[in-house]
């Protein structure tokens, strides 16, 4: 009987617990669905697709694999110029124009493909449309744009956005525009323009196995020197950037850990018999981590100006914290017997650290170092978007900017690149001093 | 004799081996230490000569700016509580975006995680698939994803938001990986012999194992997140670090709500350190264990 009691005890115990359990469960649930619900109505949710714009994220994605080449008139002297994203420093010279622009003396004809045709006139601009016709737009100074179209002014499609001083017209070929001041066209090509070498550069538009035939006739310097210096892509000043980013990593991280080992014997409990001094470098650590980098960074930002220098102090002063902390519970963990073996033979103090107690804290220190320089690499490269320098700053002026969205996914690949990169090194490194030795 | 004679030029041999090793390792270790010094060295004179300001005209100023908002702090003392409260909706917004990228990044990294551990896969063959996401969604610095977000959805807390939980996702996924791997596989037989589906021998086999580490690694990535959050906001995407730079690069005038905004930061960053580590050790070390 006392066993079938105890069995119906132990039954009934069971289910009580896996109720509370089935209990807790459910309330931890229910907890995450109020806070979701709370996050839906404090951040906006709703709103978000309001705001969201669709025109943003598509010139985001064409521009990140498509180039357009414009072809401007000034309508007041119908001077025209051919040049890539309309930039000045990639105009094309009246030599080197590409074929689908034909100039005769008066007019200009520009072939948009698939017989879509724009005329540039002195006192007219053409565009002949296929299964829709010719329109023809004239600028005057005095009415606007005035314009024909082959079908009434009220049945216009959709891609035609007409007012009295605008016309805009986007086909698939292309986009016409008209404005009273000057009609540009432009033409969409798939890739990154000018990538290798400007339109100025003699090796402008030779095919790959060209340009290698002229490097191995001793070119090479020059064409080197011209695909550093493009204008339009400064590879230089890019390659540049990604190195002062490195480098604000690499100082920041050594120079904490070379700030807190001696500050972390001070702080460990087996090395520092005066209470004191330990809490007095423990409150420190806490204080240099709380502060977090963003306010080291206001800080240092007003001492020492805008620049990698500055980056790289935020850095060192945040991590000299967290490594302090690490360090010195690395420390606590320490073998005594290895350090009285030393002193056993005599050592003196300084001697005792440095044979009894590094070679022990050296696999923790180094790796973590190594892990902090992978991750301050990225952190980096935030900060240089602050205290201006390095990639984070190019990154941000060219999204400002919001014009050259094939930079910005040029230096988005190469941040992946170069983080991946440390990534991969530091484990390397790790191994190789650690597991080499 | 012959034998004696040999063993004891080898004695001797070993020993001359023994010294010219070490000094070799000497050698070694001071050419590397001297490379070393010279890189960091270099370094710091690369850094200061791109810079603004040079390292030694600047360190003289470097407390001018901490007095200025002290000084400023000080003498507007009965305002600095109103300010707090002022900016506490800032505050909560950044502690917002953090939580929630925490809890958004550690449901994927739960996934991604399970996915990508040898001996718990689901699709054994795409564990390499799925590491590789993991390691580019690690890669990713947040504020790359924050910026181009913002430009597309507009400010606010979401961009920066979902920046923040992609890369959590990575981080903690490796992590949690890494725990998966020293779950014990018993259980998980012992649900499939009884006809489990994978997410039940999951649910009921690997997650008890795992729960108190994986909670606990959370709780450090919330920590680093609160920091990110603010770093983010300063680059526009709200919450206390955009206040903070409206309320700097405002110039002068406006250090005491700088100053306010500096010690609610430090304060949340301390208490959010100090209760994260408390439940770390009592989730990894077991509530018995420390009493």
């Amino acid at each position: 009987m006392a066993m079938l009691d105890s069995s119906a005890d132990l039954s009934l115990q069971a289910t009580r617990l896996f109720r509370r359990k089935r209990m807790t469960t459910f309330t931890v649930l229910l907890a995450v669905v109020a806070y979701l619900a709370y996050i839906f109505v404090a951040f906006d949710i709703p709103g978000l697709w309001q705001r969201a714009n669709a025109e943003n994220a598509k010139t985001l994605v064409a521009d990140a694999y498509s180039y357009k080449t414009h072809v401007t008139m000034n309508n007041r002297n119908s001077e025209i110029t051919v040049s890539i994203e309309g930039d000045r420093k990639a105009r094309y010279t009246e030599e080197n124009e590409p074929d689908w622009v034909s100039r005769s003396d008066e007019t200009t004809e520009i072939d948009l493909g698939d017989g879509h045709l724009v005329t540039f006139a002195p006192n007219f601009i053409t565009f002949d449309v296929p299964d829709f016709g010719l329109m023809t737009f004239e600028v005057s100074r005095s009415q606007g744009v005035i314009q024909t179209y082959p079908v009434d002014a009220d049945q216009l499609p959709d891609w035609i956005s007409a007012s009295k001083n605008r016309v805009g017209i986007t086909t698939d070929a292309g986009r016409l525009s008209v404005t009273r001041n000057r009609s540009e066209v432009f033409r969409y090509f798939n890739g990154w323009e000018l990538f290798f070498f400007a339109l100025e550069s003699p090796y402008y538009g030779k095919s790959f196995g060209e340009v290698v035939g002229l490097a191995l006739n001793g070119e090479a310097a020059a064409i080197f020197h011209d695909f550093w210096h493009n204008p339009l892509w400064r590879h230089g000043a890019v390659a540049w950037a990604l190195f002062e980013t490195i480098l604000m990593a690499f100082l920041g991280t050594l120079g904490a850990a070379i700030l807190a080992l001696p500050l972390a014997f001070m702080a460990a409990r087996n090395f520092a018999p005066f209470f004191a001094v330990r809490f007095a470098v423990r409150r420190f650590f806490d204080f240099v981590r709380g502060v977090d980098a963003l306010i080291w960074t206001i800080i240092l930002t007003r001492a020492f100006g805008l620049g990698p220098l500055t980056g790289a102090l935020a850095i060192l002063i945040t991590d000299s914290g967290t490594f302090g902390k690490i360090f010195s519970e690395a420390l606590e963990n320490v073998d005594g017997k290895q350090i009285e073996g030393i002193q056993s033979t005599g050592a003196k103090p300084l001697q005792r650290y440095r044979f009894g107690v590094l070679p022990q804290i050296t696999p923790v220190l180094l790796s973590q170092v190594l892990y902090f320089l992978e991750s301050n690499t990225r952190s980096a490269t935030v900060i240089g978007a602050i205290t201006g320098g390095g990639i984070g700053l190019m990154l941000v002026q060219a999204i400002i900017t919001q014009k050259d969205w094939e930079e910005v996914s040029y230096y988005i690949v190469l941040i992946i690149l170069m983080v991946m990169f440390m990534d991969w090194f530091s484990g390397w490194l790790r191994k190789r001093l650690i597991r080499g030795k | 004799m012959a034998d004696l004679a040999t063993t004891k030029l080898t004695a001797d041999t070993v020993a001359d081996d023994y010294i010219a090793q070490v000094s070799r390792k000497r050698l070694y270790s001071g050419l590397m230490l001297l490379f070393f010094v010279v890189l960091m060295v270099s370094g710091f004179q690369v850094a200061s000569t791109r810079n603004g300001g040079s390292f030694w005209g600047g360190i003289d100023n470097f407390f001018d700016y901490p007095s200025e908002v002290v000084l400023e702090a000080w003498t507007n003392l009965h305002l600095l509580p109103g300010f707090m409260l002022e900016y506490l909706p800032a505050l909560l917004e950044t502690f917002n975006i953090a939580a929630l990228s925490t809890l958004i990044g550690a449901a994927f990294a739960v996934v991604l995680s399970l996915l990508s551990t040898r001996g718990l896969a689901r699709f054994p063959r795409l564990i390499p698939v799925f590491r590789r996401i993991m390691d580019a969604t690690r890669a990713i610095p947040e504020i790359v994803v924050a910026l181009v977000l913002i430009f597309i959805m507009g400010g606010g807390p979401v961009p920066a938001m979902i920046a923040i939980a992609i890369h959590t996702a990575g981080a903690l996924g490796k992590l949690f990986s890494e725990v998966n791997e020293n779950a014990d596989l018993k259980p998980i037989d012992g649900l499939a012999s009884v006809g489990a589906s994978w997410s039940q021998r999951m649910l009921l086999g690997v997650v008890p194992q795992v729960a108190p580490n994986w909670l606990s690694y959370a709780l450090l990535r919330l920590e680093i997140n609160i920091r990110a959050s603010a770093i983010l906001g300063f680059v526009g995407a709200g919450g206390l670090g955009y206040e903070l730079k409206n309320a700097i690069s405002w110039g002068a005038g406006r250090f005491d709500e700088a100053a306010a905004m500096f010690i609610i930061l430090f304060l949340t960053i301390m208490v959010v350190d100090q209760v994260s580590s408390y439940f770390r050790d009592r989730l990894v070390h077991g509530a018995a264990g420390r009493a």
